[in-house]
């Protein structure tokens, strides 16, 4: 509790103490109204003093104003109980508010504490502590163990384990050793790294998460937006029934002043639209950062609204359905055994920089020793052969395979195939593809199951492969050999189809060259955006490791914030209707009305901070 | 420009409501937001007149929440 909310709490510990006083002690009834009244001045003295001093600024519809009138009213009807228990139950409110209202803010800061403090950076030999702010790019800094990368910059010494969890969710650590990019707010585990800085912190990945997960509240929902307007118009239009209620009955049939005016107190008690217009932000906030925990930054509060009724989701293939990394996908050898292929094929292709030699190595994984090989010969468009172990060996595609004269066939798996002939007679293939992400099937899967009606995938890949993983994955509609304005083209078809118009549309890329189709679509999504500007900037929403099922993730948890948010609204209003009903036929009394009003807002603030946990089984 | 400002003792949501919707009216502000959340103003303004603009800002909020302080 900060200083301001105790002294509130002492207040009303003292008020309470003085109305129980007042209430209960067999005293004079003189002496019984003066604790009343001192039980009232304590606990709402500031509550009179600021409606006095807004109306001198020419604000009238404002809480601490109605608040004033209803008490001052019920003094003048000599309810001085009702008086004292109003503005009593009105400031626990107030401070329960303040103080739930405070946690959840610092829970959320707390959950983005990605911010590093200080960085180690290496002068003369000595190690020296500044401001990540003063280091500048080139610069080494050093990193413990246990300490927080402060900037983005490429490890030049020392092997340890990251754990990015902060800004992915991801909790398993990654293995960096020299060579590495590493990302500024992961935290260093075990080794000591050394690390070359790339770029300053402004511009680190810190920083732009930061930025975006604090300017996220300024684009506002509809709900909020609306509550907005309800509650511009909701005070002026209780307090003017309240001004009808006291008078027309009296002037018009008759009634008793008293219980008409007093009726209209209980009107001023519940005019304020406090647990909407707190409760509704405080709902998306507590969305937006349980999101950010499972390493989602949604850029703001429509976005999150919107994803709830996502209809159509086009993906980008490569990199965001597939890992964008070619990988042996299968060996298919005619004698040897598929090691022995592999091998061949890796000692033929050892000291080419080609993507596909990369990943016949990585796919072989043992030590190649050159000395084996010798007279290589690239033979571009065609291949590699080369003299191993004293036998000729080609390696590449059907037309080398001609030159060879080796009888080779194709392979009915999708993907660039690598042959392989060995003094002229055919060995088998080996098949490299982009491979598919472990849980794509999934992420498809799930959406269905979320509700989402169609999925559809783009990619500038051919018909084949495109169409091969289309299907391997369960995704209704594929459009391949798509240049990049082909893919805004399909999109706005999409647009255009929409079956109902709020339906939305999503389209999640890997950020790379999509930056128009993230822009056109209703919600664009950039995946892996850890390290990528350009895709934090494009995007709406940022999942930051490169899982598409995290998209399920997200849409769940925008429906459970949504679902929150409409329980509120629905259960405010409604209590708020019942009790001015209540009150205008006179079976609501002030303090039943007072302890509604503070009851729906602490439940509603209370509901609303569920959506902190929101995405956790 | 556009600049965010922290801002302290903000009690209450729906006068940063108020304080967002009287901030808009300000000739030369393009757009501004106050969220009571954050306890932060943003407030995209004309260049030129920025400190001008800033300074009426903080008229209009000291009227609506005596209470609360910008930090600019």
């Amino acid at each position: 509790m900060t200083g301001k909310q105790k002294k509130m709490l002492i207040r009303i510990l003292a008020s309470a103490v003085l109305l129980a006083a007042g209430l209960l002690l067999p005293a004079a009834e003189g002496i019984r109204s003066a604790l009343i009244i001192a039980a009232y001045a304590v606990v709402g003295w500031d509550v009179v003093w600021k409606a006095v001093r807004n109306i001198l600024r020419g604000q009238v519809f404002d809480e601490n104003f109605l608040m004033a009138v209803a008490t001052i009213g019920a003094f003048c009807l000599r309810e001085f109980p009702e008086a004292a228990e109003v503005m009593l139950f009105y400031q626990i409110g107030e401070l329960f508010q303040s103080y739930a209202v405070g946690r959840s803010r610092r829970s959320i800061t707390e959950l983005m504490d990605i911010r590093p403090d200080s960085a180690n950076i290496e002068r003369d030999g000595l190690l020296e502590q500044v401001d990540p702010e003063e280091v500048a790019v080139g610069d080494i800094i050093v990193v413990k163990a246990g300490e927080k990368i402060p900037l983005d910059g490429v490890v030049v010494e020392g092997n340890s384990s990251v754990n990015t969890a902060a800004l992915t969710g991801e909790s398993l650590p990654r293995e960096v050793s020299a060579g590495s990019e590493v990302i500024s707010g992961c935290i260093n585990q075990s080794g000591l790294l050394r690390i070359q800085v790339q770029k300053g912190f402004e511009e680190s990945t810190v920083s732009k998460i930061l930025e975006l997960v604090e300017t996220s509240s300024s684009k506002k929902a509809h709900a909020e937006h609306f509550i907005t307007k309800f509650a511009r118009y909701y005070t002026p239009a209780v307090v003017i029934g309240a001004a009808l209620l006291a008078m027309v009955p009296p002037l018009l049939l008759g009634e008793s002043w008293s219980v008409w005016v007093q009726r209209a107190l209980t009107f001023l008690v519940i005019s304020c639209p406090c647990a909407l217009v707190i409760s509704i932000p405080l709902s998306f906030f507590g969305g937006i950062g349980g999101a950010s925990r499972h390493g989602i930054l949604v850029k703001g509060g429509n976005y999150l609204e919107a994803l709830a009724r996502t209809e159509t989701v086009v993906f980008d293939k490569t990199g965001t359905l597939t890992r964008g990394t070619f990988q042996v996908t299968a060996v298919h050898p005619e004698e040897y055994s598929r090691e022995d292929l592999l091998e061949l094929a890796a000692l033929a292709e050892q000291f080419s920089d080609h993507p596909i030699s990369r990943s016949l190595r990585g796919a072989y994984g043992k030590e190649l020793d050159p000395s084996r090989v010798s007279g290589v010969k690239e033979i571009s468009g065609h291949g590699i052969c080369a003299q191993i172990d004293g036998r000729e060996v080609c390696a590449g595609n059907g037309k080398l395979m001609d030159q060879a004269g080796a009888s080779w066939h194709p392979c009915h798996r999708t993907g660039t195939t690598v042959h392989l002939a060995v003094d002229g007679r055919y060995e088998g293939h080996i098949v490299i593809s982009d491979e598919i992400k472990p849980d794509a099937a999934e992420a498809i899967a799930s959406l269905k199951r979320q509700g989402v009606r169609k999925t559809v995938m783009l990619t500038g890949d051919s018909k084949r492969v495109g169409e091969s993983t289309a299907a391997a994955l369960g995704i209704d509609e594929a459009h391949t050999e798509l240049l990049p304005d082909g893919k805004v083209e399909q999109v706005e078809r999409l647009l255009g189809q929409k079956a109902s118009p709020k339906g939305q549309l999503v389209f999640v890329g890997d950020g790379i060259n999509d930056a128009p189709v993230l822009s056109r679509a209703d919600i664009g999504i950039a995946m892996g955006g850890l390290g990528s500007d350009a895709a934090i900037e494009a995007a709406d929403i940022v999942l930051m490791d490169d899982q598409p099922s995290r998209l399920a993730l997200a849409i769940r948890i925008s429906k459970q914030t949504l679902r929150i948010v409409k329980q509120n609204i629905a259960f405010s209003l409604g209590v708020k209707g019942l009790v001015l009903l209540l009150g205008a036929m006179g079976l609501a009394s002030m303090q039943a009305a007072i302890f509604a009003d503070v009851g729906v807002m602490v439940l509603a603030v209370l509901n609303a901070s569920r959506t902190l946990r929101v995405g956790k089984n | 420009m556009k600049k965010r400002l922290n801002l302290t003792d903000l009690d209450c949501a729906n006068c940063a409501a108020k304080m967002e919707a009287a901030i808009k009216k300000i000739p030369g502000v393009q757009d501004a937001s106050v969220s009571f959340m954050t306890q932060k103003m943003t407030v995209d303004a004309e260049d030129g007149r920025f400190d001008e603009i800033m300074q009426e800002i903080i008229r209009v909020c000291r009227k609506i929440e005596p209470d609360c302080r910008i930090q600019y």
